[in-house]
């Protein structure tokens, strides 16, 4: 156990999809722990929970992240981006619409991460080659191995 | 998974940091996590402290001196080192960052951690060996900087030790780098790798074939004499599921040739 003076819980103040969270956190809490059980944000998925399969991407402070690899209190400041947050009301986004039209999930685990992923690649590059969406979309694992109709989606949605 | 409890501290300052790590053994440093939480998940670490590195701006950045000695800050990470006009100054380094997994770990692991963490199947360990890096080890007493073959000592371990931390990373100036690999799928750990660098004399680091990068001075660039200087070194690596220890001497050899030859044609 920890023996020194440094504590083990920490109160951070988190804003995730435009709303701010004040909470008193576990040092060891995950980020995707604190989204799924402490905000009841479940979009975000757990996976392999090693860091392998990106299913738990979400962007923090505008830098796609696995929440896995990161403690809840080092998101403490930043501003977190959540597959919840990318429909405005009930008007899905471009890419999830194209994610839709192009049978771009089968089983779905995978697509709140490949969501974020593709999110994060449109955002910096609006116009990627079939290579730029490939290597963007390299983190994300689909179970269902549905990578061909994924890819389509997000050219579709880059056009 | 849930980690065993730790208590996580993030000092504004190098001194309290170095503070920090130096009043309890059990402390550790949080570069990008990209390992180390993992290490923590898995239980094949539990430190008692976090030492959260991220409020250290003295760590953080890259500067490009007029002589073309660059100067990494130990948080950088790879993305950054990627985006970099400075760090251009040697291509190599964004090339080689780019191929460290993926995008969102890439964001978030760093050169420092990379370096620190020393595992054999690491890409930066022997690039920055080939490069001539020099690293800066802060500790309460001051600060040595020291080559990379003081620096990597074994398998995950470095010459920072308890209450020390690396601040930088210097990589002098020059261009001709090369770097090979057989990796477990693309962008993956390496099974072997091989950094060249042709910058003044020819300077080869090979990784995942000791417990630390085996940096070496072939006579010549010529494919036949850089696979004699590998032979010479007589390379007892390990045999795992991936590679035997046979294929991966074989590899040694094949992939200090290409790295040469890259490093010739850059």
């Amino acid at each position: 156990m920890a023996t020194s003076a440094v504590p083990t819980e920490r109160a951070i103040s988190v804003t995730v999809n435009g709303t701010t969270y004040d909470r008193e956190v576990e040092a060891r809490k995950l980020l995707i722990h604190f989204l799924r059980d402490d905000l009841d944000l479940t979009g975000s998925h757990i996976g392999c929970d090693t860091g392998n399969c990106g299913a738990c991407s979400v962007i923090v402070d505008g830098t796609l992240v696995k929440s896995c690899m990161l403690l809840a209190v080092q998101a403490d400041g930043a501003r977190v981006e959540t597959v919840e947050g990318l429909a405005a009301g009930d008007e899905l986004s471009k890419l999830q619409q194209a994610f839709t039209a192009h049978h771009a999930l089968q089983c779905g685990y995978c697509t709140p991460g490949m969501l974020m992923s593709a999110t994060a690649l449109l955002r910096a590059n609006p116009s990627p080659s079939d290579d730029e969406i490939r290597k963007a979309l390299q983190g994300n694992i689909c179970r269902c191995t549905g990578y061909w109709n994924i890819f389509e989606a997000v050219k579709a949605a880059a056009e | 998974m849930l980690l065993r409890e730790v208590a996580y501290a993030k000092p504004e300052s190098l001194a309290e940091a170095l503070e920090i790590l130096a009043a309890d053994d059990g402390a550790r440093a949080l570069a990008g996590g990209q390992t180390l939480i993992n290490v923590m998940k898995a239980r094949a670490g539990s430190p008692d402290t976090l030492v959260d590195l991220s409020g250290l701006d003295d760590l953080k950045g890259i500067e490009l001196g007029a002589d073309g000695t660059l100067e990494l800050g130990a948080m950088t990470t790879y993305s950054e080192i990627i985006a970099s006009s400075e760090a251009r100054a040697r291509p190599i380094l964004g090339e080689v960052c780019a191929q460290i997994a993926d995008v969102q770990v890439r964001n978030r692991g760093t050169i420092g951690g990379n370096a620190c963490t020393n595992d054999p199947t690491n890409h930066l360990p022997p690039l920055l060996a080939a490069l001539g890096a020099r690293f800066t080890i802060a500790g309460r007493g001051g600060e040595q900087t020291v080559p990379a073959e003081e620096f990597f000592l074994g398998v995950y371990l470095t010459a920072v030790g308890t209450g020390e931390l690396l601040t930088k990373i210097t990589i002098p100036a020059g261009r001709n780098d090369g770097f090979a690999a057989v990796t477990l799928g693309v962008d993956g750990t390496c099974v072997v790798s091989a950094a060249a660098s042709l910058n003044g004399s020819a300077r080869l680091a090979l990784g995942c074939v000791d417990a630390v990068p085996v940096v070496l001075s072939p006579s010549s660039t010529d494919p036949d004499a850089v696979r004699q200087a590998v032979r010479d070194t007589a390379l007892d690596p390990p045999s795992d599921v991936h590679a035997s220890s046979d294929y991966r001497r074989h590899l040694a050899e094949v992939l200090a040739v290409r790295a040469i030859e890259q490093a010739q044609r850059s």
